[in-house]
């Protein structure tokens, strides 16, 4: 997601797909983004012709435009004075935008994967807490985002402390004509799609870090606690640690992390440690030097879930592309893909190997754990070399969830070990098979994620002096359904009580 | 009249529901309960950690019947719901006062 100052998006895309663009002509109407109809029957034979001969689509493209200038009577708009004669950008420009919202709406779609696998992995009598801290999570993160987080991430010029900090601010409502043409409605950081675009993209992660956490917390928080941490960390502290990388401060140089293994997920990570260590395990998790495991009540949900986040995951990295570049997006989408499986697969082996059984839940966290691993290089990384990234990935995390419960700290979901530890190794990863420096590399992740966890530390512990961030011992046992909601995620179920 | 409940193995309802049928019984109440006899548990792993199911999940069949039939319904649980293997289950009898159809008001060996 490191963004590139370009002019007029991706003008590097292919011969062929500028041929394409340039076949659907610009129209003096009072929207000059809305494709007319009469030009799709040319725009598909171009695309037929456009394989044989690039050069002769262009041409007849161009005719086909000449006659609809003419017949412009109005006065042309500054946003359409601005495009005449830029039609093959502006179909780039138009493809661009289309698959930063669609990528959006993958990423929205995870919130969906967050709640069904922490819901699966923890007790039904938790079930409406945990669905219910997912609902507050992405309104929350949505609303906080545009009222200050992105502005704070993505301060352009307007540094408080120039590449560590910036005051953020409520997005604006429009844009003044003057806006509108020079930069044709897009940020300062990228003019290859729009603000709107942009700031939706962004927002659908900025809610992630805190879904890492509620896993991690899960069964034993006071629900009021939870939101108010959740939002000043959502709302704050991550766009800090963003603006340092993607908002051109201090890391931005030569530290790479392509769409966040340490921006969002070892930030994620790091900031549900902390939460953990000042919550302390669940009641009966730890008893003497027994661990007592305590089993998610549902293996169909979690594996659902998993399989929701996988898909949405081609939006998080593939939108990351912060364009449609052809070649990017689908080598994305290959690594991507390729380190999932990688994961899911080690992660069966060590378990099998490790534990005498192939543990479901743990190929699960097997496959998040190798989309965790490639997300900071799934651009600059070959297909092989990801799938070394995965397979690492999927063994780490294993290893990491039973040495964190070892350590007696107490992560129902294994978020921890899945977007910390494994974020961690992602970014390293760039450093030694993708486009990065390994020392910057490691001193990128490590500062990230020793800001989470601190910045964690205080808001979990300052909160528990104040307002207590346990429920109590009775509640956790009858379960925060009846305790924090008073309603039930499964009343008919009388057999099962 | 008595009651037999009839602990099974729960794969060995179907068996034991026809076998009851065959009799021409019309009616019995089923449960899913959990236990353990001699069979004892098994250890599970979850998320690399070890624990022991004590309680196995089994079927309870309960049925009440007039006195002639009951002989023949015990055998022919015993029979269906036999593997020969630890963990088929037990069969208690007990007598039973009285019995009420809801519906009728019936009462005695009509309201079974």
């Amino acid at each position: 997601m490191m963004r590139i100052k370009q002019s007029l998006g991706g003008l590097l895309l292919a011969p062929v797909a500028l041929a394409v663009m340039a076949a659907v002509p610009l129209h003096a109407q009072d929207d000059p983004f809305a494709a007319p109809v009469a030009v799709v029957e040319e725009t598909v034979t171009a695309v037929t012709d456009a394989v044989g001969d690039v050069a002769v689509v262009a041409t007849e493209a161009v005719a086909v435009a000449a006659p609809v200038e003419a017949e412009a009577e109005e006065e042309p708009t500054p946003v359409e004075a601005f495009w005449a004669g830029k039609e093959a950008a502006l179909g780039i420009y138009t493809v661009n935008n289309l698959w930063i919202c669609i990528a959006a709406a993958l990423v929205f779609i995870m919130h969906l994967g967050f709640s069904a696998v922490e819901s699966g992995l923890t007790q039904a009598k938790n079930t409406t807490n945990i669905l219910f801290k997912n609902v507050f999570i992405i309104c929350m993160g949505l609303l906080a985002y545009a009222a200050y987080g992105f502005n704070a991430m993505y301060p352009g010029d307007n540094w408080t402390i120039p590449g560590w900090f910036a005051l953020g601010s409520p997005i604006a409502n429009g844009f003044t004509e003057s806006d509108a043409i020079v930069a044709n409605l897009t940020s300062e950081y990228n003019a290859g799609y729009t603000i709107w675009g942009d700031f939706i993209f962004q927002a659908m992660f900025a809610a992630t870090a805190a879904t890492i956490i509620s896993g991690a917390v899960a069964e034993r928080i006071k629900l009021g606690s939870f939101m108010l941490a959740t939002t000043i960390i959502v709302a704050f502290a991550y766009p800090i640690t963003g603006s340092w990388e993607w908002g051109g401060g201090w890391l931005s140089e030569d530290f790479i992390d392509f769409a966040g293994s340490s921006l969002v997920h070892a930030f994620g990570g790091y900031a549900a440690l902390a939460a953990v260590l000042v919550l302390g395990p669940r009641a009966g998790k730890y008893v003497g030097t027994k661990i007592k495991p305590i089993l998610g009540h549902s293996m169909p949900l979690a594996t659902i879930g998993v399989f929701l986040l996988f898909f949405g995951w081609f939006g998080f990295n593939g939108g990351s592309v912060l364009s449609a570049d052809p070649v990017l997006v689908s080598l994305v989408f290959v690594t991507t893909a390729l380190s999932g499986a990688a994961g899911g697969l080690a992660a069966v082996f060590t378990s099998w190997t490790v534990l005498k059984k192939p543990d479901l839940s743990m190929s699960l966290n097997g496959i998040l754990a190798g989309l965790v691993g490639i997300t900071a290089g799934a651009d600059s990384i070959a297909p092989w070399p990801a799938v070394l990234v995965g397979a690492i990935s999927g063994a780490l995390v294993v290893v990491s969830i039973l040495m964190l419960d070892r350590l007696k700290i107490d992560d129902p979901v294994g978020a921890i070990a899945t977007h910390g530890i494994c974020g961690n190794w992602g970014t390293i990863a760039v450093g030694i098979f993708g486009a990065g420096v390994l020392s910057t590399q490691i001193i990128g992740t490590v500062a990230i994620s020793a800001f989470a966890f601190i910045f964690s530390l205080v808001t979990f512990g300052v909160i528990k002096a104040i307002f207590g961030l346990r429920v109590s011992a009775e509640e956790e046992e009858q379960g925060l359904d009846i305790g924090e909601h008073g309603q039930e995620a499964y009343p008919d179920f009388v057999a099962n009580k | 009249m008595k009651k037999i409940e009839a602990i099974i193995k729960p794969f060995k309802l179907e068996e034991v529901k026809d076998a009851l049928a065959d009799l021409g019984i019309e009616g019995m109440t089923v449960s899913e309960v959990k236990g353990f006899g001699r069979q004892k548990g098994h250890t599970e792993i979850y998320r690399g950690s070890e624990y022991t199911v004590d309680f196995l999940p089994k079927i309870k069949i309960e049925v009440v019947l007039a006195e002639d039939v009951v002989e023949k319904a015990t055998v022919a649980i015993v029979k269906a719901a036999r593997t020969g293997k630890i963990g088929d289950g037990k069969v208690f009898i007990s007598p039973v006062e009285e019995a009420i159809r809801i519906r009728t008001d019936e009462t005695g060996d009509k309201a079974v």
